[in-house]
């Protein structure tokens, strides 16, 4: 490794005292470890602050490199004042309380289900809780647009065939069920539906986060809640839920940034479009569109700097909510 | 030490004796289906010019589509010949990174009447530079499943009269066979809004750049879809979705209106089983226009520009390698030469023996040469969410296509 280097390395600290020189055996970690400084700053640190450069021009990169306009604050204005954008807001923000909040109101009791009833096969059930997670958000939004597919998907034709259910002539469950198929693809069950997708996708993984959580409160706490007669409930409310509140945070955390920046899967359930009236476009589509259908990158940074900005700002209210009395 | 030198050394020479013998290697980008027109030029290229290797790259529609720009943004990993779909050309028109291929050496003007008329105009940018050539076209028809409409009693004639006509017939044939008459009524407002155009017109620009959605055409096509819908003869199912090729399948939607091509993507994957069942006519109420349409470019920094233009000439302007690529992909061919060959007489089997090509060349020789502009993806965007609005929630129409207007004023503000 070093046979064509200098034979004494002493004699380069003792030529220039002032000046720590590294020895080539010193800078081999540095270089073991660059790859990733490189990769990082290549594909993050460059497109972040390229995108910051962007937000204050206006370019179609069709155009070339050249085609760049300096045009200030125009762009955030403009997208401040743009109701496409306030739609798609209002869009994430009710995608992400419709799906994020069941994700972890089921999640909590179902951690504490899992980590109380399994003992042998805990693990494997818990996989199957994790498989959604860690399919392809493509294949499921593909397999739950056809379940729901007006006239040929699985879900109408349950919820008809209930509607239909007779008994001697009379269809008792009628004024439940439609007896007609249901166009899912509507603007006001496209939001639903999204939601539906994200919330059985994120359940398993929350589950996952509150049991690695929950094994980590100490038993003899519920022994001794136990000797002092509390009943199961009151175990739960009283110990469970708060030990478990540093988790919360971080899962509520992941999850109000993972629901801001949704993007695939109302993405493909609604075609790309956003579905009628925008129904399910959100904001992470709204720049997506921007930047690739409007070729109007300039415009699209400042989308995404406004989003950073909301999702900074609620990550920190999250904080001060979560971290109070500790 | 040693043997990692010798090995890096036969790698070098190698390396040297592969360029050697493959002179030129020309990079063409693509995407499918194409790509299957170059898959196909290849080994005929090899004969004429034996010492060009082509090297085929391809990606996704889409994906090929914002690699270009990227490439064009750039300046770097460009190819030397560029797919560009008819979507994209209006756009990578304006680019300052492709050869105004009517410059010398090209001198591609002299061509320009060999090809169907509305392509040309297609591909010039603002400042009458050409972009790129056209290899194929998408002459409009309408496809219908004669079956469904013998059914209903309702005759070719009956249904592409006009537009009213199309909606009547669209009526018995819901109350006869139960299938919707088209997939979409916004179907109607994209056909309407393209006819009775003059060369030079635009569809949603004037020639002076003035906005032109609440024009009576525009009116007139927004309550034409409205009308559709009202009828219940749309299946409200958004083209290329799993509804609609489950609906072709099904015979659960009786016609459909778009490029000619469509025949093929029916008779090989969307409905197969429907095979002899179809048939081709013009579009109703004598409406002409281009669905979708191919074009080869050259990058301004394209290493072997020369050998991209002979690879590009011979895919539009040799008749026989039009031909094949209509024979292959069902692509129609953009040059009038290969328009007028014999091929275009024999039956399509997919439609019943019907010989629907000199049908379409018809429609190919009618189609205006309408002027594009870059933000009609933009415009064509707000129509149709307005459009929605008018067919879901009972909009006025005047009042929507005037919400339009300002919309699209609002968004192209850097025009």
């Amino acid at each position: 490794m070093s046979t064509s280097l200098p034979d004494n390395p002493a004699t380069a600290p003792t030529a220039r005292p002032a000046k720590r020189k590294l020895q080539p055996w010193q800078w081999v970690p540095y270089v073991f470890i660059s790859p990733f400084f490189i990769i990082f700053a290549v594909f993050g640190v460059f497109p972040l602050l390229f995108s910051v450069y962007l937000a204050f021009h206006t370019w179609d990169p069709s155009l070339g490199m050249g085609a760049m306009q300096y045009v200030g604050f125009e762009n955030f204005s403009f997208v401040l004042g743009d109701d496409w954008f306030q739609k798609s807001l209002y869009n994430t923000f009710w995608l992400s309380i419709v799906s994020g909040l069941p994700q972890h109101l089921v999640a909590i009791p179902l951690a504490y289900f899992l980590n109380t009833a399994f003992s042998r096969w805990r693990n494997a059930v818990t996989g199957l809780y994790f498989l959604p997670f860690i399919t392809s958000t493509v294949a499921i939004s593909l397999v739950f647009s056809s379940l729901f597919s007006r006239d040929f998907g699985v879900v109408n034709l349950v919820l008809t065939g209930l509607g239909h259910w007779s008994v001697f002539g009379i269809q008792p469950l009628s004024w439940l069920f439609p007896t007609t198929n249901v166009d899912w693809g509507r603007p006001e069950y496209t939001k639903w539906m999204i939601s539906f997708v994200v919330f059985w996708r994120f359940v398993g993984w929350n589950t996952v986060l509150y049991m690695s959580a929950l094994q980590t409160i100490p038993k003899d706490l519920y022994e001794a809640a136990t000797m002092d007669g509390a009943s199961k409930k009151q175990q739960f409310w009283y110990i469970t839920l708060p030990l478990l509140k540093p988790m919360m945070f971080v899962a509520v955390t992941l999850t109000i940034i993972g629901n801001l920046q949704l993007f695939e899967e109302p993405f493909i359930i609604t075609g790309g479009t956003g579905g009628i009236d925008q129904a399910g476009k959100t904001a992470a589509m709204h720049m997506y569109n921007t930047a690739f259908v409007d070729s109007d990158f300039g415009t699209a940074s400042a989308i995404a700097w406004l989003l950073f900005v909301i999702i900074a700002a609620l990550t920190w209210g999250n904080n001060k909510l979560f971290a109070r009395k500790d | 030490m040693n043997a990692p030198f010798r090995v890096g050394a036969i790698a070098l020479a190698l390396a040297i004796s592969a360029s050697a013998h493959g002179a030129t290697t020309l990079t063409v980008a693509s995407f499918p289906s194409l790509d299957e027109g170059i898959k196909a030029a290849i080994p005929l290229y090899k004969k004429i010019k034996p010492d060009v290797e082509i090297k085929l790259v391809s990606l996704a529609f889409g994906d090929h589509h914002n690699a270009m720009t990227t490439a064009l943004a750039t300046g770097s990993n460009l190819p030397d010949v560029m797919a560009v779909e008819v979507g994209f050309i209006g756009k990578f028109a304006e680019s300052g990174g492709l050869e105004d291929l009517n410059l010398a050496p090209y001198n591609a003007k002299q061509y320009a009447n060999k090809f169907s008329k509305f392509t040309i105009p297609q591909a010039t940018g603002g400042s009458g530079k050409l972009a790129a050539l056209p290899v194929d076209i998408g002459p409009g028809a309408l496809f219908y499943r004669k079956d469904l409409l013998d059914k209903a009693g309702v005759s070719e004639a009956e249904l592409t009269k006009s537009w009213d006509g199309f909606v009547e017939a669209g009526k018995k044939v819901k109350a006869a066979t139960g299938a919707y008459l088209l997939a979409n009524a916004g179907a109607i407002k994209d056909i309407y809004i393209r006819s009775g155009l003059k060369d030079g017109e635009g569809i949603y620009f004037n020639s002076k750049g003035e906005i032109e959605v609440t024009s009576p055409r525009f009116v007139k096509a927004f309550e034409l879809a409205k009308a559709a819908r009202t009828a219940g003869i749309d299946g409200k199912i958004g083209a290329w979705s799993n509804e609609w090729s489950e609906g072709f399948k099904r015979g659960q939607i009786a016609t459909e209106m778009m490029g000619a091509w469509l025949a093929g993507h029916l008779a090989s994957w969307i409905a197969p089983n429907t095979k002899g069942l179809w048939r081709s006519a013009q579009l109703p109420g004598g409406s002409f226009g281009s669905y979708g349409g191919s074009y080869y470019a050259i990058p301004t920094k394209a290493a072997n520009k020369a050998e991209a233009w002979e690879f590009i000439k011979f895919l539009s302007l040799n008749k026989d390698m039009q031909i094949e690529a209509f024979r292959k992909l069902d692509a129609f061919p953009a040059l009038i030469e290969a328009q007028n060959d014999q091929f275009l007489d024999q039956p399509i089997e997919f439609l019943g023996g019907q010989k629907a090509r000199q049908l379409w060349k018809v429609s190919a020789d009618k189609i205006p040469a309408v002027d594009v502009d870059k933000f009609d993806p933009i415009a064509a965007e707000i129509v149709n969410a307005e459009l929605e609005k008018v067919l879901e929630q009972n909009k006025d129409i005047k009042q929507a296509l005037a919400d339009a207007k300002s919309q699209i004023e609002r968004r192209v503000r850097r025009k």
